[in-house]
């Protein structure tokens, strides 16, 4: 799908919140929505961040730590991408406690969910890194750049780019995970409608509603991404890497 | 810490609700894979049907499987359709997961070579034979890794039927660490089960996919 | 004994959005007539095979077979296009032979020659495999009736792709560039068969190609088409030995220094 398919997917759905939003029978639950989607971004943005960071720290110890270090990212990565996000927070939520680990479900939620799009990240780093073409690695040795000035000067910077477009995906998933946190009480969107239908049972304006905010949160990072990918290789030649 | 004799009181209850959630992934599964399987063909067969298809798929896919949960439970009493947790649950997963299903067999139809199609308009075969014995038996084999992945992914998700509390694995987990108090034995079983199950399948996915290549090729 | 032609194109045009790939075409193609189509890519040849097998729809003209429209079908005295049903009924006259074969890879090669003769003639797996049998038997392929594509040569395949078309009875055979695919020393065994099947049945065949020796042995009349028009015409005796055209001559020196 072409930018501007999106972005008029965007526009419509923005026109269509806009449109109910004149119902009253619409109008009165968005606001304690939108509250909720607060929360959502909130969570979805701090769990990307600790995602990446997790996903480049496990690719780069599967592909250049020792061996203890590399055994440990992997069973990290075989844990995580092995049970679900649900499993993982719901175990982070109850079974931290019995140790004395004491978190706030706001913690526990970036946590399980930024280990988990992490494992899978980790993974989409280290297929970047490999996809680098071996001429690449090969200048580089013969200019005697040690492997660390090899990475973040050459290696890296054009791993980026093959990275953007799977990362994407992941944040996506992540922002559809962030309505499991609703089951550990925490008052993000999901949470907010599901207590809303409680009360008022008007199921279908709460959860149109509901479903359109999702889809315009995730067409934001999918147009998002899309733009990043163009600026990084707008200096590069034409087409992505292999 | 870990209290082994709780762990063997436990386990029997944890092996039912098991069995719950095999079945809720077997039926949700078959929902999948035929239902996605019908939106492919209708797709084809009835051209002016790609577009809403493809929309209703992105909206499928862009939206939480949770929320999508929810909304079939409550809306089916809406309608006069009164279903019981487990049966809506496995619908919703079923559907979100057709969605799914159908773009890989969307890939799958698109890599059959139109001279296949060609080749069977030259044969004067009507629509129905060449779908059946043409078309579907060559578009079946590539993807059977991709729907087996599906496959393992529904199982994983299977635990959000605790949110309208249909009885399976983590449902029964937190039932038995709301009563006794003792949350770390029955949630890091379910674990265990999930990602043995998780790593078996893999594995099974992987010797499938060599088994498959070596029919197609010489 | 009628002088109704197999084929006649009527006027016939076919466009993509601005481009015109074939501009008014008439042609007639008597009963048991074997005729080459040549010309340089672009010049709408293979456009012509494709719309006569309805793989490709008609922007303007009629086509007919056998005094039957195809394309369109007899509504009140009028001709109106013709829905799917009309459309199967004539082109069951007509068979074609690809250059990629199209071969159904899951099958053996008797498989692929009983398939349309079960499923659209209706006949029994018997008497369909022994029709096959003997179509497999005709191109020389009876022992390989069991192997699958992948097993077989480009040659063997396109063999068995004829046999296949022939399974069908079809009154007029399409060959779209069939030995252009293949390796130098298989095209032989493949024109071989065409000779062959020309010689044998009345078949009405419409063949387009690369091969100018084969079309000027094998051929009662050559068209040379150009951008989208047939430029000239006429046995190959007389076409290739005294082409009137200025562009057919630059086109046969063309492929005579190539070949």
């Amino acid at each position: 799908m072409g930018i501007r398919t999106l972005v008029g997917m965007l526009v419509a759905a923005l026109a269509v919140i806009g449109l109910l939003a004149t119902q009253t029978s619409y109008s009165l639950f968005l606001p304690g929505l939108l509250e909720g989607a607060v929360l959502t971004i909130e969570i979805a943005i701090l769990g990307s961040l600790l995602a990446v960071v997790m996903g480049v720290l496990a690719a780069l110890a599967r592909l250049y730590g020792p061996a203890p270090v590399r055994w440990l990212a992997t069973v990290y990565v075989e844990i995580f991408r092995g049970t679900s996000a649900l499993v993982q927070l719901f175990w982070l939520f109850f079974v931290l406690p019995q140790f004395g680990i004491l978190m706030d479900a706001f913690s526990v939620a970036v946590l399980a969910l930024g280990l988990n799009v992490g494992a899978y990240g980790s993974e989409v780093v280290r297929g970047a890194i490999l996809a680098v073409a071996p001429g690449q690695w090969e200048a580089s040795i013969a200019l005697n750049m040690s492997r660390a000035q090899m990475l973040r000067r050459i290696i890296l910077p054009q791993a980026f780019i093959a990275m953007i477009p799977p990362w994407g995906n992941l944040f996506i998933e992540l922002l559809k995970s962030t309505a499991l946190v609703s089951l550990i009480t925490l008052t993000d969107l999901a949470f907010k409608a599901q207590q809303m239908n409680q009360s008022t049972l008007k199921t279908v304006p709460i959860f149109t509603l509901v479903l359109l905010i999702y889809l315009v949160m995730s067409l934001v990072i999918t147009i998002g991404m899309r733009f990043l990918e163009q600026r990084a290789s707008a200096g590069l030649s034409r087409g992505r890497a292999a | 810490m870990w209290d082994w004799s709780f762990t063997f009181e436990i386990l029997p209850t944890l092996a039912s609700a098991a069995i719950i959630t095999v079945e809720a992934t077997l039926i949700g599964f078959v929902i999948a894979a035929l239902l996605g399987l019908v939106l492919a063909l209708v797709r084809i067969a009835i051209p002016w049907t790609a577009w809403p298809i493809s929309v209703l798929v992105e909206l499928i896919r862009s939206t939480p499987l949770l929320i999508q949960i929810f909304f079939l439970y409550f809306v089916f009493p809406k309608f006069g359709v009164v279903l019981d947790a487990f049966t809506a649950g496995v619908i919703a997963i079923g559907l979100h997961y057709a969605a799914y299903c159908s773009e890989v067999y969307r890939a799958g139809f698109d890599n059959i070579p139109r001279g296949q199609w060609e080749a069977s308009i030259a044969l004067n075969l009507p629509q129905w034979a060449t779908f059946r014995d043409i078309i579907i038996p060559q578009v079946i084999p590539p993807i059977v890794p991709a729907l087996g992945n599906y496959l393992v992914a529904l199982f994983k998700e299977t635990p959000l039927l605790s949110a309208i509390a249909v009885l399976e694995l983590m449902q029964t987990a937190k039932i038995i660490g709301s009563d006794t108090f003792r949350y770390t034995e029955p949630m890091t079983l379910v674990g265990l089960f999930f990602l043995v199950m998780s790593l078996v399948s893999a594995a099974i996915i992987r010797v499938l996919e060599r088994l498959l290549n070596r029919r197609t090729s010489r | 004994m009628t002088d109704k032609p197999m084929v006649r194109f009527d006027n016939v045009s076919k466009r993509y959005g601005a481009l015109t790939v074939l501009d008014g075409l008439s042609l007639d193609i008597a009963r048991g007539e074997k005729v080459s189509i040549i010309g340089p890519s672009g010049s709408g040849k293979t456009t012509v095979l494709r719309m006569l097998m309805t793989l490709e729809t008609i922007n303007d003209g009629v086509i007919w077979v056998e005094g039957e429209p195809l394309t369109h079908m007899e509504k009140g005295g009028k001709l109106v296009p013709a829905n799917l049903a009309h459309i199967r009924r004539v082109r069951a006259k007509i068979g074609m032979v690809f250059q990629s074969f199209n071969l159904f890879p899951h099958m053996s090669a008797m498989a692929n020659c009983i398939e349309a003769p079960m499923t659209v003639l209706g006949m029994k797996r018997a008497d369909a495999e022994a029709r096959a049998a003997e179509l497999l038997d005709m191109v020389g392929l009876s022992e390989k009736k069991d192997h699958y594509p992948s097993q077989l040569s480009g040659g063997q395949q396109q063999r068995v792709a004829i046999a296949r078309a022939l399974a069908m009875r079809p009154k007029v055979m399409l060959f779209d560039e069939v030995t252009s695919a293949l390796d130098p020393e298989l095209v032989g065994e493949v024109l071989q068969v065409i000779r062959q099947i020309g010689r044998e049945h009345d078949l009405t065949m419409l063949m387009v190609t690369h091969q100018m020796g084969f079309a000027k042995e094998f051929s009662d009349r050559v068209c040379f088409f150009y951008q989208g028009k047939i430029c000239e015409q006429g046995p190959p005796g007389e076409l290739f030995g005294a082409p009137k055209n200025e562009r057919t001559r630059q086109f046969l020196r063309a492929v005579l220094e190539a070949g």
